[in-house]
């Protein structure tokens, strides 16, 4: 099998949370933002999985279910927020809801 | 192996670009699906099958569905493409661009200053997995556990609608 | 017996504490009870002390009782540990017995004050702080209850806190003594930074060796003890405060601010007074002092209509007196007079308190008048009180003791005839503004009508009080009196015999006529002015010299203007001026420094989520940055 640097995986990986990290900061409709953090969330697993084939371990894919919990909760409350503020705000403009209270 | 590796990293790198582009969300969707899936195909060429299904069944199954679903609840259509269209403004990718692009390349100096090995082909399958998941990480398993519990309980009580 | 010796001030502070904790939640007999038996039980434990020590003297004359060491810093070893001499022993039984006269008196007096249990209390607590003053075997525990009786002081003169002038008359005299305080305090730090310890004998025993008389180390120290001396008891020119501290109850007024307290002073002065032999200087200070205010405080009381104000001014007057003795050497006569002051002054204010309680709080005694067949029993007490204040001859205690401090003043080595007619003079003022108030108050047409006679708790104490202010002076007789003197005698084992010339008794004799003479002019000129032909002394108060004097007399010789004028006015003046402290303007830049941050910081606090993302997105990028390149 030929193999494939590990820097090459990295590579990919920090490619995907670079865009992913672009969006975040470029768009304002906040499902995108949401969506984003799934890219850079996704990216940060990738590189687990790179660094543990790197050392044949099993930690690296440890982790990346960790992050798939983490995010599977994240975007379910992430989501119920988006629908609560669609129902107060009438809008999904991030910027509009920066008003705080408190 | 090797080929499939890169040919499925530029597709991953090209429909997470077609996401952040895209004014229709549900395109957006569609394109984060393929991205994962791609994601997907890297994992199995890096060895491990599992986290390839998994990032099937969850990511671009659950995950995305859960999308799917509340874009259909806040019913939006071509006027949201519009809207978006008006929200987005060519400059405000500068910014950004800037920023990620120095940690770019704060991260590939990074890489490129480090030893330079392959990263193996040993198949690490689920049973390696699952045996170290539930003998030495048995307290991270709960804690997310716990965790997915609390999404659950503060998703509910986020999307309960209150009649009064 | 002596073993008991730590009980006497211990009671009183526990009761205290049960009292401060439970006092609310106690039936009001039960907080009296307390209160009042507490210091009955240590008046009966000195008594029997007392006894013993009489009747079997411990090896040395005195008896020492180490409890524990107070704290350990090299060999600053301060021990709370009780010294018991003929000295403390008077002090410790005056303290006790006439303190629980008055316990028992307030119990009455103050039955339907909403503070009654707080009163005992606080009551008790200087009961324990007095007795922890004059019992302690070094300085430091003997400023510990110092500052404990100033503190007690300090909440009963404001005991009635609701109405704001107590408070402030409270505060004036917290903060006149603490002059005072001061001055000691410094004077404790001379004594121990040359002597190396401040344990009561040894710095009596020491600075006899080590100090030279006259050398300038003795004056100051000496001057500065006077300085606390003269805080604590009222004399020129810190004074001013025990007028205004009548604003307490009047039981308070006769416990602390005539009996106990205010002659701590004259404990002290007595306590170290091998620094005074050891520093003429100051020791003719302490005469000047004693005499000076004895005439400054008996003319002001000459013109006050407020009974206690009258009281508390004929107070200075004698405790100046006190330091008259103590100035010429006659340490014994000074504490001979003391107890027999203590008898009567504490009786005066019992009575004045009887009156004003009987008499719908009137304080003014010209309101009063004619109150001999409506109050006989405290006129009659009064009248006895009086009469000792006065030192009517033969049959009241402060003849005797009054007379032997004129005969020391004269024929002392350091007294002087000078010092002998201020005494001459203040006796003179004495009797005349005492039979003024007695004439005023219970002679005349009644011009009120009292609401009821005082009880069994509050009479008891008059008469005992009226028996002691009467056969109290039989302890020293002088030698025209067969010279029967166990009370100098008793006191030699701690205070030193007067040294002066023997002069025969004829000459004695003399002197005693003068006084005599002096006091029943005295009597008899308030009996003119003031119930035979009362429109003489108001003629004189028209006349423009004579209402002047007057004005000047009832403001006390105006100190409170004076020092409201220098002192308290450019004070308060500095304090406007720097408002705003110049001092505090370095931690107001600090704030300052810090507000402009907080002010550039909330402009990040903008609520975009994006903008948090990108300073997310910024610190990674400059971690990052610095992992790289270290």
């Amino acid at each position: 099998m030929t193999a494939i640097p590990m820097e090459h995986g990295l590579l990919v990986a920090a490619v995907l949370f670079m865009l992913g990290l672009i969006g975040l900061l470029v768009r304002r409709n906040i499902i995108f933002m949401l969506l984003s953090i799934e890219i850079m969330l996704n990216a940060a697993g990738l590189a687990f999985v790179v660094a543990g084939a790197r050392w044949a371990q099993v930690e690296g894919q440890i982790m990346f279910m960790f992050i798939l919990a983490m995010a599977a909760a994240e975007v379910a409350v992430g989501l119920a927020l988006v629908l609560l503020m669609y129902r107060k705000f009438k809008t999904l403009d991030s910027d509009q809801v920066s008003r705080m209270r408190g | 192996m090797a080929v499939i590796f890169y040919i499925s990293s530029a597709v991953a790198i090209l429909s997470t670009v077609m996401v952040i582009t895209r004014m229709n969300a549900v395109h957006a969707l569609l394109y984060l699906i393929v991205s994962l899936l791609s994601v997907a195909v890297i994992f199995f060429t890096l060895g491990a099958p599992f986290i390839a299904a998994l990032e099937v069944i969850i990511y671009a199954g659950a995950i995305m569905v859960l999308f799917v679903f509340v874009m259909m609840m806040l019913n939006m259509g071509t006027k949201a493409a519009e809207q978006e269209r008006k929200w987005i403004n060519p400059r405000m990718y500068v910014g950004p661009a800037i920023l990620a692009a120095i940690l770019g390349v704060e991260l590939v100096y990074m890489l490129a200053s480090g030893s330079n090995r392959a990263a193996g082909f040993e198949m690490i399958g689920p049973k390696a997995v699952g045996i170290s998941l539930y003998s030495s990480y048995i307290i991270g398993l709960e804690l997310a556990g716990m965790l997915l519990l609390a999404g659950l309980v503060g998703a509910f009580h986020l999307g309960r609608q209150d009649k009064d | 017996m002596f073993n008991l010796l730590w009980l006497v001030p211990a009671i009183p502070y526990f009761s205290f504490v049960i009292l401060a904790v439970f006092g609310k939640r106690m039936p009001r007999s039960l907080s009296g009870l307390l209160g009042v038996g507490s210091v009955g039980i240590s008046a009966v434990i000195s008594v029997l002390i007392g006894i013993q020590f009489m009747s079997s003297p411990p090896a040395g004359d005195f008896f020492m009782q180490k409890l524990w060491t107070w704290m350990g810093v090299g060999n600053f070893q301060p021990e709370i540990a009780f010294h018991l001499d003929a000295l403390s022993l008077l002090m410790m039984l005056v303290v006790t017995v006439v303190g629980f006269l008055i316990h028992l008196y307030s119990w009455e007096f103050m039955e339907d004050d909403e503070g009654f249990s707080r009163f005992f209390a606080y009551m008790n607590l200087f009961v324990g702080s007095m007795l922890t003053l004059v019992l302690a075997n070094n300085l430091v525990l003997l400023y510990l209850g110092w500052e404990g009786v100033g503190l007690c002081s300090y909440l009963l003169i404001g005991f009635w806190y609701k109405d704001s002038e107590n408070g402030a008359a409270a505060r004036k005299a917290f903060i006149v003594t603490r002059v005072g305080d001061t001055a000691m305090a410094i004077g404790l730090f001379l004594l121990f930074w040359n002597l190396g310890t401040l344990d009561i004998q040894e710095i009596l025993n020491s600075a006899s060796m080590q100090w030279e008389t006259g050398s300038g180390l003795a004056l100051a120290v000496g001057l500065l003890l006077l300085g606390g001396a003269v805080g604590k008891s009222a004399q020129l020119p810190l004074q001013v405060w025990l007028p205004d501290a009548m604003a307490g109850p009047s039981p308070v007024s006769a416990l602390i601010h005539a009996a106990t307290m205010v002659t701590a002073g004259v404990y002290l002065i007595a306590r170290t007074h091998v620094i005074f032999d050891l520093a003429p200087i100051a020791q003719t200070v302490v005469a000047i002092v004693g005499a000076a205010t004895l005439l400054i405080a008996g003319f002001s009381a000459l013109k006050q209509h407020d009974i206690k104000r009258v009281l508390a001014y004929s107070t200075i007057s004698q405790i100046g007196y006190m330091f008259l003795a103590l100035g010429v050497g006659a340490y014994s006569a000074a504490m001979f007079h003391f107890m027999t002051h203590a008898f009567f002054k504490a009786l005066l204010f019992l009575g004045a308190g009887a009156l004003i309680m009987c008499l719908h709080h009137e304080h003014n005694m010209f309101k009063m008048g004619g109150m001999r067949k409506q109050l006989p029993l405290t006129f009659w007490t009064f009248l006895i009180g009086s009469g000792a204040l006065a030192a009517v001859p033969l049959i009241t205690a402060g003849f005797y003791s009054k007379d032997l401090i004129l005969w020391r003043a004269w024929t002392s080595d350091s007294g002087s005839p000078i010092l002998w007619l201020a005494g001459i003079v203040g006796a003179f003022i004495t009797a005349v503004y005492t039979f003024r108030m007695v004439f005023v108050t219970f002679f005349g047409k009644a011009k009120m009508q009292a609401n009821h006679r005082p009880g069994a708790r509050i009479s008891l104490p008059l008469v005992v009080l009226a028996v002691l202010a009467l056969i109290g002076g039989f302890v020293e007789m002088p030698h025209t009196l067969g010279h029967f003197a166990p009370f100098s005698k008793f006191m030699h084992s701690v205070l030193p015999e007067v040294h002066g010339a023997h002069l025969s008794i004829s000459i004695e004799l003399l002197f005693q006529i003068i006084a005599v003479v002096i006091t029943l002019t005295g009597i008899l000129t308030a009996y003119i002015f003031y119930y035979r032909k009362p429109e003489l002394a108001e003629n004189m108060a028209k006349s423009g010299f004579g209402s002047a004097l007057g004005r000047f007399f009832y403001s006390g010789w105006g100190f409170d203007w004076f020092y409201y004028k220098f002192i308290v006015g450019p004070f308060v003046w500095i304090a406007r001026v720097n408002k705003k402290d110049i001092i505090d303007f370095i931690y107001t830049i600090m704030a300052m420094i810090c507000q402009i941050f907080n002010f550039v910081f909330r402009q990040t606090q903008n609520g975009r989520i994006r903008f948090y993302a990108a300073g997310i997105a910024f610190g990674a990028v400059i971690i990052v940055a610095i992992v790289m390149f270290t």
